[in-house]
């Protein structure tokens, strides 16, 4: 066995165990750290498959502001909590979906073996090495994805405007609170008790 | 050299993974990290296709994957803390009525 074949193998398990990881735990905090095991296994295929610019990309996208933004987010809001499987709506909910899953892997995985392996290029490790070269993908970047490359800004633009939108929405309008929303159930009916017409309680 | 069919049968294998984590998880953080494992195995299965093609293409879409996937995150997580304002509640069953 290569050197190679024995990390791609050691990291694809600890994707795996990521990925897996990830769906069983019961802490969110917990997945979000089995989330961020399993991109930095992918960071290290990258590099395996001769791409050390999108190794760094993942690295400091992915594993850095994408993850610390999940961390925040269920920090703050203390979802930390165990799910209640007994509110399933659907009876046997879990087990048709494993199921389904299932099938669909061993669908996928019968499709990647019974496929003719295509005249390969992972031999020419000249052209490889040409490949690895981070200005090769600006270069790519700059003049063939020059318009996708604008148009992921505008999208990028969007998601700005509309994060800050939305909380502004929340602050400037802001959902009632438990307490609040019985007050205002209580005051129109009161009203309506009263003869008065009743007011909108938004 | 590791054959291109290895990745893609991991790929594969993440992906369904990301999408029985859709299914069977309640919390909606957890399934929107779910989403987020099915991007990194399209991901993978990119860049093992452009080694294959050794063609920078695939690479080059990579980028604009995570970008965009980034973009996704930021709105999707805002949405979740704003429904979370409402609802007092992560569980995506909670969040079935259009009308707020």
């Amino acid at each position: 066995m290569s050197f190679e074949l024995f990390m791609f193998l050691v990291t694809a398990a600890i994707a795996l165990a990521g990925g897996v990881g990830m769906i069983v735990a019961r802490n969110t905090v917990h997945s979000a750290l089995f989330l961020l095991l399993n991109f930095f296994a992918i960071a290290v295929l990258f590099l395996l498959l001769h791409s050390p610019f999108l190794f760094a990309i993942q690295l400091t996208i992915y594993a850095g502001a994408i993850m610390v933004l999940f961390l925040f987010v269920v920090m703050l809001l203390g979802v930390e909590s165990i799910e209640d499987r007994t509110k399933d709506r659907l009876a046997g909910q879990l087990w048709l979906s494993v199921v389904l899953t299932l099938i669909l892997m061993v669908q996928a995985i019968t499709i990647t073996l019974l496929a003719e392996p295509a005249e390969s290029q992972a031999q020419n490790t000249a052209l490889l090495d040409q490949l690895a070269d981070p200005a090769l993908i600006g270069a790519t970047l700059f003049t063939t994805y020059l318009l996708p490359f604008q148009i992921t800004g505008v999208i990028l633009l969007v998601g700005i405007v509309g994060v800050v939108v939305l909380h502004q929405r929340a602050h400037l309008y802001g959902p009632l609170s438990e307490t609040e929303r019985e007050f205002a159930e209580q005051y129109a009916a009161e009203r309506t008790a009263s003869g008065q017409p009743a007011e909108q309680a938004s | 050299m590791v054959e291109t069919s290895y990745y893609i049968l991991l790929s594969a294998s993440l992906f369904t993974l990301g999408i029985l984590g859709v299914l069977v998880r309640r919390n909606a953080i957890v399934v929107f990290m779910s989403v987020e494992l099915m991007l990194n195995a399209a991901n993978l299965a990119f860049v093992a296709f452009a080694r294959q093609q050794g063609n920078i293409d695939g690479q080059v879409l990579v980028f604009f994957v995570i970008t965009v996937a980034a973009a996704e995150v930021a709105v999707g997580l805002a949405l979740l803390v704003t429904i979370f304002r409402n609802k007092q509640t992560a569980d995506v069953d909670a969040i079935s009525q259009l009308h707020g």
